[in-house]
């Protein structure tokens, strides 16, 4: 792995940089602390910005029509866009496009005619519809929704939480079990829309993150036709698992992105704020914690990019993307509050983008399976095999 | 938990509002027939919270808004647009003065309004 980026990756990293710095900060100043959406205008005039400077749909395969970005350089791009207020569950407020769900990649080509590509178009979004009341960290057990086939629809009861989106979006993703004598092997992935009789979002779900917030949902009858199974009926975890080991990349990068920016904003003030007649940049215990957020952040970056390097080339990276994202969430969490302990009482203010991030950065640690989690990834493929 | 706004209605005075805290959170306005007028919330850039942001809403909707409710919440983004969300389902649209909702605006299939048993704490 070459540590040096190349001169493509330099310029798109300056380009993506600057794109955060004079276009998405200036707007954003001017937004509610919690926004996580720009006025329509903002948002048409700076998605056309970005589909000129070719970057639009960066996720989408190429021979989906995105621009062929590779994933490393994604991964650099990602912890740019995050370098702002509403950066790490809206980076850049969503100008840079959407590449949809992952998994409709593999899906039948009828369902990619309905789903896939309205969605790489823009027209439809979709959800991922995988925890529920009984858990979310070990879903081959916790999977309680029923499908159960009837003539040659499926009927699916049960209920869902903390799932993103779900009464923005069109369709989504829902996992449902068919055969209750098997854990793992005993999960499908339905394709479920939005208006579908007995499909409920039932209610927002308030957490420490007041945008993007996650719904509860209700299925009660629900009739999904046997076109709408995505992959082979049992075979939904390999589905669900495949997407939480990638999106480990994406989820770590917005970490970084938001840790270099409070190490940023650390420096610039510990330069600044003057305490008994010295800036605070001189304290050693200022200085102490500068040095601690710094090893945070390579840290954290140097891991992610090993994880990106090793899925682009299609060798096994679930133990890299674990570790990248227990790392990357661990070590953000860590380098926000010292931020914020350096910038005193107003790192505590919604003036500042710092409580935003300490909040939301919280739910890193829980979001896309816990730190526990990540380590028991680790710890079966290091040791061998599955423990239970 | 319910879900739907279930503080009392107070009638819309400059004493009323004097007396609001200056915290963060989301409110109602509401003509004399108790019709929900606007769904505000009290956001990080209003200077006294609930206190200005009521007060402003009253000056911009004028005589017809008469009542209004609130609750302090400090998750007021999420907890607005359930608000929104909420009157839609149960109304089929926005209030009539509420024109500057989200872009893009969720939609909730709740559960009737009558089973919503308003056990949510302020």
């Amino acid at each position: 792995m070459d540590l040096e980026l190349s001169d493509e990756q330099k310029m798109i990293v300056a380009t993506v940089r600057r794109f955060v710095r004079e276009e998405i900060l200036p707007l954003e100043a001017k937004l509610d602390p919690d926004a996580s959406e720009l006025p329509e205008e903002d948002f048409q005039r700076l998605s056309a910005k970005v589909k000129t400077m070719g970057f639009w749909g960066i996720d989408i395969p190429e021979e989906y029509g995105g621009p062929g970005i590779d994933l490393t350089t994604r991964t650099l791009m990602a912890v740019e866009m995050a370098q702002h207020r509403a950066g790490l569950y809206a980076p850049c407020y969503g100008v840079f496009g959407g590449a949809g769900l992952a998994q409709l990649y593999e899906a039948s080509e009828d369902q990619k005619q309905r789903y896939l590509y309205p969605t790489l178009r823009g027209e439809k979004h979709g959800f991922f519809g995988l925890t529920e009341p009984s858990g979310g960290s070990d879903p081959a057990r916790a999977i309680e929704t029923r499908a159960v086939k009837e003539g040659d629809d499926w009927v699916l009861n049960g209920a869902k939480i903390f799932i993103s989106g779900a009464d923005k979006a069109d369709y989504g993703l829902v996992f449902a079990r068919t055969d209750k004598s098997k854990g793992r092997d005993g999960v499908t992935c339905f394709i479920v829309e939005r208006g579908m009789p007995g499909f409920h979002v039932r209610r927002v779900v308030h957490t420490l993150r007041s945008t993007y917030y996650a719904t509860e949902l209700q299925f009660e009858d629900l009739r999904v036709p046997q076109r709408n199974v995505l992959g082979e009926v049992n075979r939904g975890f390999a589905i669900a698992n495949d997407r939480l080991t990638r999106q480990r990349i994406p989820y770590a990068a917005g970490c970084i992105g938001i840790a270099v920016k409070a190490q940023e904003m650390a420096i610039d003030y510990a330069k600044l704020r003057q305490t008994f007649g010295a800036p605070l940049a001189t304290r050693q215990a200022i200085q102490w914690m500068i040095v601690d957020n710094e090893i945070d952040i390579r840290t954290s970056l140097w891991l992610v990019l090993a994880a990106a390097h090793k899925a682009e080339r299609a060798e096994p990276y679930r133990t890299e993307a674990a570790m990248a994202k227990l790392v990357a969430s661990e070590a953000g969490g860590r380098v926000v509050d010292r931020a914020m302990q350096i910038h005193g009482g107003y790192g505590m203010t919604k003036d500042l983008p710092l409580e935003r991030w300490y909040r939301e950065m919280r739910i890193r640690r829980i979001g896309e399976g816990p730190s526990e989690v990540q380590r028991h990834i680790m710890a079966r493929d290091l040791l061998g095999g599955s423990f239970h | 938990m319910a879900i739907r706004l279930t503080k009392p209605w107070q009638e819309l005075t400059a004493d009323a509002i004097r007396a609001l805290p200056g915290q963060l959170g989301v409110y109602q306005l509401a003509d004399g027939e108790g019709r929900v007028l606007y769904i505000g919330y009290a956001g990080g850039r209003s200077l006294f919270g609930l206190r200005s942001a009521i007060a402003e809403a009253r000056a911009r909707l004028g005589a017809s808004a008469r009542r209004f409710r609130y609750e302090v919440n400090q998750q007021y983004m999420s907890r607005y647009e359930e608000l929104l969300m909420l009157h839609v389902a149960d109304h089929g649209a926005l209030p009539s003065e509420t024109r500057d909702a989200p872009r893009k605006l969720g939609r909730l299939s709740p559960v009737a309004a009558g089973k919503d048993d308003g056990s949510r704490a302020q």
